[in-house]
């Protein structure tokens, strides 16, 4: 379990350096898992992003790729299954239970930690959602092995081990992590970090059934309900086409106002920078960058936002980001495609005007006639 | 009731400058805070001992000058701080890190009575893991509730709590049974301003302070860097773009020039904005 805020070891005569050989009974641990995140029969996107991370890796060290359902009996957890095969997969772990209809700790926990010590994978991935992050910590802890957080990037070095990438001191430094000597090599990897892979409609593989052996008398934790989220967006902003987010540039937290009105004109998300949440203008589940939310959006418009590093990482893998602040110097330049010198809070009700006569339906009709 | 709530100080992130040619992160002159995600826990753990009644420990793990975060948290009306410091602990990842912490709880169980629930908040702003809250509940073989936005019932005699948590999509109302750990959401709560008592007091106490061996750890190897199992093995800076944005001049009408800037650059999204618009 990294925590990155250690400093790196010495290059020469550190850990590093004195790495032996893998223990003998992690040998036996081969091929690369995936968890596969379904929560109320809808799987997690996150879960065919990770699938194509996982392919990568497992076809550098020339093993398999396996996806890992876990989930109530039924239908919506068979699909999920079956699905995995569209998306890479070589087989499946299913563990089906009716207890296992809602998340809960305990369960998956004992799930998955079984799957592992049955099967025994030389790395697993999961996704950095509260469920995954919930589960990735229980898991690693019981089987007592090493997980990295919120993975940039991942890739296999010579030797095959893990080689997990993540921004450190608020995305201020990207670090490489690696688990030694333990298996299996955990990570998680956060919603639209990586690219989501193209499906590929394929007859499902091998799927291994494998059994809870849990009833829910031993669960101690009960679900007395679930409330879907009323605002559906909440959870779109990382999923969006188009988003406009807002920073302290617009100078008050009345101007972010300006943000929302481009957005709805555009069709699009809102977000903002991370100093807006902890100012309390805007609430933290609309907050971009490495502690909110990754998008990939195919048009990123930042007004009045300086572009630190924090920041960057949770936008890096938009087709377009166009840059709106008054410091010609400020870093968002550097990484944003298009640029304008410009105070948002008068630029931007300017552009929201000129974009809805321009997408209006009837302006192509206006300039005919 | 006992409350324990676990804590950690973080260089103030907004103030961390990276040196330019060393890459290496500039610590001197940075101030220390409490990790701001811990005050949630802290204040949801005195709302509780408003209710009930009861004791609240701050626990930490860091180096001595970790004292002040303590005192800090005490001035917020917590009842004895506990500062886990040793140089056995010294780079802990996040697995060696809750068995410094689980093995520290127990002790305080064994002094001060055993805890009802453990609070963390929900990650470090520094290491963003997220990891040791749910680490540490499995090493104590507690059940967890992470993500907590609120505290419902809580039945000290059934030893029964019943809590919000955020999941994906949702809230997940569920009952668990006491003694868990519980990791609070950020902005469900506000920390209080402390009594002007609290902050004398705060100034005058006792830290409690503990080696590894105070705490009871019987196995060394498991703690700071030998206990861990992950090595961070390289640090460095993301590489910059080649490119700079390509900067829009345009004094007169100049949102006109940036749309037309945009479907240059990118001729298809006018179909997909136009799309996009009308949906809503």
């Amino acid at each position: 379990m990294s925590n990155p805020t250690r400093a790196p070891a010495p290059a020469a005569g550190g850990r590093a350096a004195t790495k032996k050989e893998l223990p003998e009974h992690f040998k036996a641990y081969k091929h690369v898992w995936v968890f596969v995140e379904q929560e109320r029969g809808q799987v997690h996107p996150v879960s065919w992003e990770l699938m194509g991370a996982g392919r990568k890796l497992a076809d550098k060290l020339k093993v398999d790729l396996a996806a890992v359902v876990i989930g109530p009996e039924g239908e919506a957890t068979r699909n999920a299954a079956v699905e995995s095969f569209c998306y890479g997969a070589d087989l499946a772990y299913v563990v089906a239970d009716q207890v296992l209809t809602d998340y809960r700790n305990e369960s998956y926990t004992k799930a998955l930690t079984d799957l592992v010590n049955t099967y025994k994978p030389e790395i697993l991935l999961l996704g950095a959602t509260t469920l995954g992050r919930d589960l990735a910590g229980s898991v690693a802890t019981t089987l007592l092995t090493g997980l990295t957080a919120d993975c940039t990037e991942l890739d296999v070095d010579a030797d095959g081990s893990l080689a997990a990438t993540r921004p450190t001191f608020g995305g201020s430094l990207l670090c490489t992590i690696y688990t030694l000597n333990y298996r299996p090599q955990m990570a998680t990897v956060r919603p639209r970090v990586m690219p989501m892979p193209e499906r590929i409609a394929r007859d499902p593989g091998r799927i291994v059934i494998h059994p809870l052996g849990l009833v829910e008398d031993d669960i101690v934790t009960k679900v007395l309900s679930f409330v879907p989220d009323r605002d559906s967006a909440k959870s779109n902003l990382a999923y969006a086409d188009v988003v406009v987010a807002g920073g302290l540039g617009l100078g008050s937290p009345e101007n972010f106002q300006l943000v929302r009105q481009l957005a709805a004109v555009l069709g699009a998300e809102y977000g903002c920078s991370r100093p807006l949440v902890q100012k309390g203008w805007v609430t933290s589940d609309r907050q971009i960058g490495q502690t909110g939310k990754t998008i990939r959006p195919k048009l990123y418009i930042a007004a009045g936002i300086s572009g630190a590093i924090q920041h960057r990482v949770g936008v890096e893998g938009a087709d377009l980001i166009v840059a709106i602040n008054t410091d010609k110097n400020a870093p968002i330049f550097d990484f944003a495609h298009i640029g304008i010198v410009s105070d948002a809070i008068r630029l931007l009700p300017a552009l929201t005007a000129a974009f809805r006569a321009r997408l209006s339906p009837h302006s192509r009709d206006r300039i005919a006639s | 009731m006992h409350s324990v709530v676990c804590i950690k100080q973080v260089p103030d992130s907004a103030q961390i400058r990276v040196h330019p040619v060393t890459n290496t992160i500039m610590r001197q002159g940075v101030p220390t805070i409490i990790n701001p995600y811990d005050l949630f826990a802290l204040e949801a753990a005195l709302e509780l001992r408003d209710k009930f009644g009861g004791e609240i420990t701050i626990l930490t793990m860091g180096p001595p000058s970790a004292e002040d975060s303590l005192r800090k948290a005490l001035t917020f009306g917590a009842d004895r701080a506990v500062l886990l410091t040793d140089r056995f602990f010294a780079g802990a990842d996040t697995l060696a890190t809750t068995y410094a912490l689980a093995t520290a709880i127990r002790k305080i169980g064994q002094e001060y009575g055993e805890p009802d629930v453990i609070f963390t908040g929900k990650q470090t702003i520094d290491g963003d893991t997220a990891q040791v809250g749910p680490g540490v509940a499995k090493r104590l073989g507690l059940l967890q509730l992470t993500y907590v936005a609120r505290i419902g019932a809580l039945d000290l005699q059934a030893r029964t709590i019943e809590a919000e948590r955020r999941a994906e999509g949702g809230v997940q109302v569920l009952r668990t049974k006491l003694p868990c750990l519980i990791t609070m959401l950020e902005a469900t709560n506000q920390i209080r301003r402390g009594a002007m008592a609290d902050a004398l007091r705060a100034a005058r106490a006792e830290i409690v302070k503990w080696s590894a061996q105070d705490a009871g750890v019987e196995d060394i190897s498991k703690c700071g860097l030998r206990g861990s199992p992950t090595i961070v093995k390289r640090v460095f800076a993301p590489s910059p773009r080649a490119e700079k944005a390509a900067l829009v001049e345009a004094a007169e009408q100049p949102a006109d020039a940036l749309i037309e800037a945009i479907f240059k650059r990118q001729p298809k999204l006018e179909a997909d904005l136009a799309t996009l618009a009308r949906g809503f």
